[in-house]
């Protein structure tokens, strides 16, 4: 019997024969997901091609995240597309305006289960590797074939194996960590990769920070990132009332192209400058950098917990004059929870704008786009040239304190001095879980 | 399948951001798609890169967002061919599913300068530049089907089969 991976093991199950890295197969993932960016495209594919029904519509689910609700006729017409589309075929799952992102919709939700293989037209899949699932983009070309005839080629990848130990210190998060772990393995070290977190530190991380770990993967080049199911995986779920069952995890003797450890205790805040997601410094060398926009929101870190340490940075405080600070929650339920425990009020109180939940300004879109010359610091995954909508912008990316207290401050800063200075520290709890 | 053009040089993770802007995602013809292309980058460039039909560019073409406009941007102003020394994987998916080729191949990249006309052979794995010539292997032959055909649907209308 082979020894598989992760990716090796939930491929060889939906390939119904045992599969290998390096092989390509063909085969029908357990999800197929579309956005507003792609659908109406899937209805062109569809006209083009004279499709009139779907090999599984219950393995679908349509999101409207990337321009919701619509900023321009086309924006608009491409949605009424996408929901007469979906009224046509009989798809039941169509999230619309303010419902949230494709990726924290799945997750909150228990939509997608451990050991399931998901494909979006969209590269942030890799977020769903925080319940044990694999997650990856794909085209809209090939997503609307997948619809219509439930079979895709896929390579499968070869693995590498990330061990993290120790803990994150206070004021220090998830992002903090991906961060370091793409300015170890550049924009293009796990290129065609899967990649598997491992280690005890796992037990410290929750699903929401998972969720920051994995999201980022493909900002490495990864295919797939995931972390095999466990305890924390299974409180998920139970909160949830859902029950899972067997969750799949690597074989002791799986191979792994790469391996490599991290010690969670030496990780400091980290920012991202300007234009490559790799070009990762400490935050205290890009400290004082002046800034005109604050943006916390997006798949990588626009859940509960980053508003929540947001309004512990920015409790009683204002932000510096001339910066904006634009608030987006991941879905309608993040939301919610917010306004529950009053992180919103904090936030808005502190001079915040909060806006539909969704991707917000992260790809340019709407809703925070960027003038020329002005810098953002961003809770987001990508500060490539022209990405907020503007070319001669700059964007650094960085936890949501370090966003938070660099809102404050009108600068680059350090959150841990802000959250020592209001005792903050004490009621940091990091592994409180998503409900 | 032979493929010519004369290359415009690119560097290292091009991004589809700058491939592409995201606020063009509702265009949804390629040829609308081609008038946005490297935006960011400026006209002259998107210009040069249409008359030349060839991209050579550096490690980790396409990176970034999946949008395959991105891809079909290229096609639908008449580019059929890139040549990098390594792709995002997603790029490389949407090129070999919408009729790009694409051709990772370090040593040629090496040896293609602004403006060379290069020729390449997909099956044969072949690419010949002014200086010289180098091989790379082919990709699959089920993906060369599909890449052959002008991509996965257009796979599907000439074979008459859903694979």
């Amino acid at each position: 019997m082979n020894q598989q991976t992760m990716a090796e093991k939930i491929m060889s199950r939906l390939a119904a024969r045992p599969v290998r890295a390096g092989e390509f197969v063909e085969l029908g993932p357990d999800w197929t997901f579309s956005l507003d960016d792609g659908i109406g495209l899937v209805d062109r594919y569809f006209r083009l091609h004279g499709i009139d029904r779907l090999a599984a519509p219950d393995k679908i689910a349509v999101f409207y995240d990337h321009f919701a609700p619509a900023d321009t006729p086309q924006h608009a017409m491409v949605q009424r597309l996408g929901r007469q589309l979906c009224e046509r075929f009989g798809i039941r799952r169509l999230h619309d305006v303010g419902a949230g992102i494709s990726h924290q919709i799945a997750v909150e939700t228990g939509l997608v289960k451990p050991g399931q293989m998901v494909t979006n037209t969209d590269s942030h899949t890799l977020t769903v590797g925080a319940v044990g699932a694999i997650g990856c983009g794909i085209g809209v070309a090939e997503m609307a074939w997948l619809w219509a005839y439930g079979q895709l080629w896929f390579q499968v990848p070869s693995s590498q194996r990330i061990a993290l130990e120790g803990r994150l210190a206070p004021g220090v998060s998830a992002k903090d960590l991906v961060l370091s772990v793409i300015c170890r393995l550049s924009v293009r070290g796990a290129q065609y990769s899967s990649v598997e977190y491992h280690g005890p530190a796992l037990a410290t991380l929750s699903i929401a920070e998972r969720m920051t770990l994995c999201n980022m993967g493909v900002e490495m080049g990864a295919k797939f990132a995931v972390v095999p199911g466990d305890q924390v995986t299974r409180a998920h779920y139970a909160g949830l009332g859902i029950e899972v069952g067997e969750m799949p995890s690597p074989d002791s003797g799986a191979h792994y192209a790469e391996e490599h450890r991290f010690d969670l205790g030496g990780i400091e805040p980290m920012v991202s400058a300007p234009s490559k997601v790799d070009n990762v410094h400490p935050v205290s060398s890009k400290a004082g950098v002046q800034i005109h926009q604050a943006f916390i929101g997006t798949c990588t870190n626009g859940r509960f917990e980053d508003f929540e340490i947001a309004a512990r940075v920015l409790a009683g405080r204002r932000v510096a004059e001339g910066v904006r600070l634009v608030v987006t929650p991941a879905s309608r339920e993040v939301y919610l929870r917010a306004i529950q425990s009053g992180a919103l009020q904090t936030l808005i109180e502190a001079g915040a704008t909060v806006t539909t939940p969704g991707c917000g300004a992260c790809a340019g879109l709407h809703q925070g786009v960027l003038a020329a010359d002005e810098v953002c610091i961003s809770s987001s995954s990508r500060n490539f040239i022209g990405r907020m909508g503007n070319r001669d912008a700059s964007i650094y990316l960085a936890s949501p304190a370090t966003v938070a207290a660099s809102a404050l401050a009108g600068r680059i800063s350090d959150p841990r001095e802000v959250l020592a200075g209001s005792g903050a520290f004490s009621i940091v709890n990091t592994s409180a879980l998503p409900r | 399948m032979r493929l010519d053009g004369k290359a415009t040089l690119l560097g290292d993770d091009i991004d589809t951001d700058v491939i592409f802007p995201g606020r063009y995602l509702a265009v949804l013809d390629p040829r609308d798609q081609s008038r946005h292309l490297f935006e960011p980058l400026g006209e002259l460039l998107r210009q040069r890169a249409i008359a030349g039909a060839l991209l050579v560019a550096g490690w980790n073409f396409g990176c970034g967002s999946s949008r395959e406009h991105a891809v079909t941007a290229m096609i639908g102003g008449g580019i059929r061919l890139v040549v990098a020394r390594s792709f995002a994987r997603i790029y490389f998916r949407n090129a070999i599913n919408n009729g790009l080729a694409v051709v990772s191949c370090s040593a040629a990249v090496d040896l293609i300068s602004e403006g060379d006309q290069v020729e390449v052979d997909l099956a044969r794995g072949q690419v010949w530049t002014p200086r010289g010539e180098v091989a790379f292997e082919p990709l699959p032959p089920e993906l060369l089907r599909i890449l052959a055909a002008g991509g996965l649907w257009a796979s599907r209308q000439k074979t008459g089969e859903a694979a």
